[in-house]
């Protein structure tokens, strides 16, 4: 704000001694004060708005997301899907699986339900078990990875939740699945 | 030879049917699960019999005798009961035949008639009324008995089951099923409901309703309480639900899931399917709850679907511990495991006979699904179903039907079906699915 002044007072001066006046500046001052200005100003002076009184933003990052919720990130994907007869989780899931055990290991206070499933054919009993047993192979590739076995919970739905009806090869494929669900 | 006088059985009669109300009317007011309503479902249940016995017992039943109309015609119910029952030729009369008369047996066996039945009812002062019926042999010319009932206007058809029973046993030597109910589970509109039936599909009542799936009914061998699955908290666990006060408890509710629950014959434990140890296992928990689940067997494999024998001392189960679903045995104390399925590569849901002589269950073959009968002491196997997409047998008290459930143009219903597979029953509804069923015990 002074220097402000200074810079206007010295204009005007100028500006009056111009116009004739009898007051004469003295004007080794002038010029004095003139280098003095110009030394402060540093770097790239040349009269005001130089850049010592800009300010530079930083930028420290976006308000923290959850992961999670993000639709399009690899914790989006909660389904496993299984082939017929079979109990193995397949490579093509291995990023998903450890995605969620990356995760859970980050968030120890993050709980899942691995929850299996099954097509409709055969004893409603024994497909109860087949889910469990597609929800316990999730659970236990989780498990290797480091997350806790409080933090996880295999249940089976069998065929009870179909998540396809039409009864095609199709659906069949689609309901042999273990989701993970978290709590 | 003089008609035999009919014993009075009133007294005890009486107190059955009194309780048997009482039953009733609080398996209607039972009422489980945040927000719903019990309900009593007008919706009844189609009956179709098709097939016949090997031989039949010609039968007259004539209508009932008494003042008025009857808001249920027990006579009718009698006729339906033998006719399903594929024994009976039902011989067709109009005439009214009374308990109190001697009937015209010339006439009978002139019509094809071997055996008529004649009643009556008597309205009493308190508004029930006083059922009356009398089985005559119409070649040997005698009485064989009859018994009277007192009955409210509810248990008309109650009534009408007795006297089929008594018809059948009289002629058959067997026990009737008659008075029995069966379990079995409904899906409609997104709500599954664990009903309550007559043996023909009658007299509906809800005991649970849920927004999420109920399955594996077991009925208590007293017949007053059910288990099941219920996956209302999101994965299943085994309740055990009193049907007259509609209280119930969790009795397996171990991390992973909790299934398969078979009773004790006693009543007191009941065998599970748990999955807390990784795969699915059977163990012997206390069928109120509580205590450590004692494991029955091991295997590396999936066991599950336990069964206990008719004498307590076996368990029945599903196991693939060879490699494929096959059936196997293990004494109820534990110890070696024998496999009694060797046809094909899926054999499950085994069930055994009140005599404890026969083995129903299920075996997939070129991808369909039927239940099959299983002699136990030669082994021979015999099929019993025909659709190829059956499920959850269930053998009568007298061993003499299975009841199971298909699948016929989209929709899920029972069929229960004579023993040597020549009579069969199917009971469908409109309102929905049905499956799951289980046949009650005797006596209730």
């Amino acid at each position: 704000m002074n220097r402000t002044r200074t810079l206007w007072t010295l204009l005007v001066c100028a500006a009056l001694a111009g116009c004739g006046s009898s007051v004469e500046l003295d004007e080794s001052k002038e010029a004095a004060v003139e280098s003095r200005d110009t030394g402060a100003a540093g770097a790239g002076a040349d009269g005001i708005g130089d850049s010592s009184r800009s300010v530079q933003q930083v930028d420290a990052g976006q308000q923290q997301q959850d992961p999670l919720n993000d639709p399009a990130g690899i914790l989006a994907k909660r389904s496993v899907y299984f082939d017929f007869d079979s109990f193995v989780v397949r490579d093509e899931y291995r990023p998903l699986v450890e995605a969620h055990a990356r995760y859970l290991t980050t968030n120890r206070g993050r709980r899942i339900a691995i929850q299996g499933n099954t097509d409709d054919r055969g004893s409603r009993e024994y497909n109860l078990a087949l889910g469990q047993k597609r929800a316990e192979a999730v659970r236990r590739s989780l498990a290797v990875l480091g997350v806790s076995d409080q933090q996880m919970e295999a249940v089976s739905f069998g065929e009870e939740r179909l998540r396809s009806v039409s009864g095609d090869e199709a659906a069949h494929a689609e309901n042999r699945r273990a989701d993970i669900v978290y709590q | 030879m003089a008609d035999a006088p009919f014993p009075t059985t009133r007294a005890m009669t009486d107190r059955r049917i009194m309780n048997r109300t009482r039953v009733l009317f609080r398996c209607a007011a039972a009422l489980v699960l945040a927000g719903a309503v019990a309900t009593i479902h007008a919706q009844e249940m189609r009956l179709d019999v098709s097939g016949v016995g090997a031989s039949q017992y010609p039968i007259a039943i004539g209508n009932f005798a008494g003042d008025g109309q009857l808001p249920e015609d027990i006579d009718a119910v009698i006729r339906n009961d033998l006719a399903a029952s594929g024994m009976f030729r039902i011989i067709e009369t109009n005439a009214t035949i009374s308990d109190s008369e001697t009937p015209d047996y010339a006439a009978l066996r002139s019509q094809g008639a071997d055996s008529v039945v004649g009643g009556s009812f008597t309205r009493l002062a308190d508004g029930r009324y006083d059922v009356r019926y009398r089985l005559s042999d119409s070649v040997r010319q005698r009485g064989l008995g009859g018994e009277s009932i007192v009955a409210g206007a509810n248990d008309l058809r109650y009534a009408g089951h007795r006297a089929a029973d008594f018809v059948f046993e009289k002629l058959t030597g067997q026990k009737g099923i008659f008075s029995t109910r069966i379990a079995f589970i409904t899906k409609q509109g997104g709500r599954y409901r664990l009903k309550i039936a007559d043996w023909d599909g009658r007299n509906e009542q809800t005991s649970l309703t849920s927004p999420e799936p109920i399955i594996s009914p077991s009925w208590s061998p007293d017949g007053n309480r059910l288990a099941y699955v219920s996956f209302e908290s999101k994965k299943p666990v085994v309740y055990v639900h009193t049907l007259s006060s509609g209280q119930r408890k969790a009795v397996a509710n171990f991390k992973g899931s909790n299934s398969a629950p078979a009773w004790s014959r006693d009543g007191k434990t009941l065998a599970v399917a748990l999955t807390r140890d990784g795969l699915s296992q059977i163990y012997l928990i206390p069928s109120d709850g509580g205590g450590e689940p004692k494991r029955l067997v091991s295997s590396s494999g999936i066991d599950t679907e336990p069964y206990f024998s008719p004498d307590g001392k076996s368990i029945y189960f599903t196991s693939d511990r060879g490699g494929s679903p096959q059936v196997y045995r293990v004494a109820t104390s534990g110890g070696a495991v024998s496999r009694v399925s060797f046809e094909g590569s899926y054999n499950v849901s085994p069930r055994v006979s009140p005599d404890g002589r026969k083995l129903a269950y299920v075996t997939r073959r070129e991808g369909g699904f039927y239940i099959m009968i299983k002699d136990l002491a030669s082994g021979a196997v015999t099929q019993l179903s025909d659709r190829g997409q059956e499920e959850s047998p269930s053998f009568a008290p007298n061993g003499l039907w299975v009841m199971y459930a298909t699948r016929a143009n989209g929709r899920d219903m029972l069929m229960a079906a004579s023993v040597d597979g020549r009579v069969k029953q199917r009971m469908s509804s409109e309102a929905g699915d049905i499956r799951e069923p289980t046949w009650g015990p005797f006596g209730q």
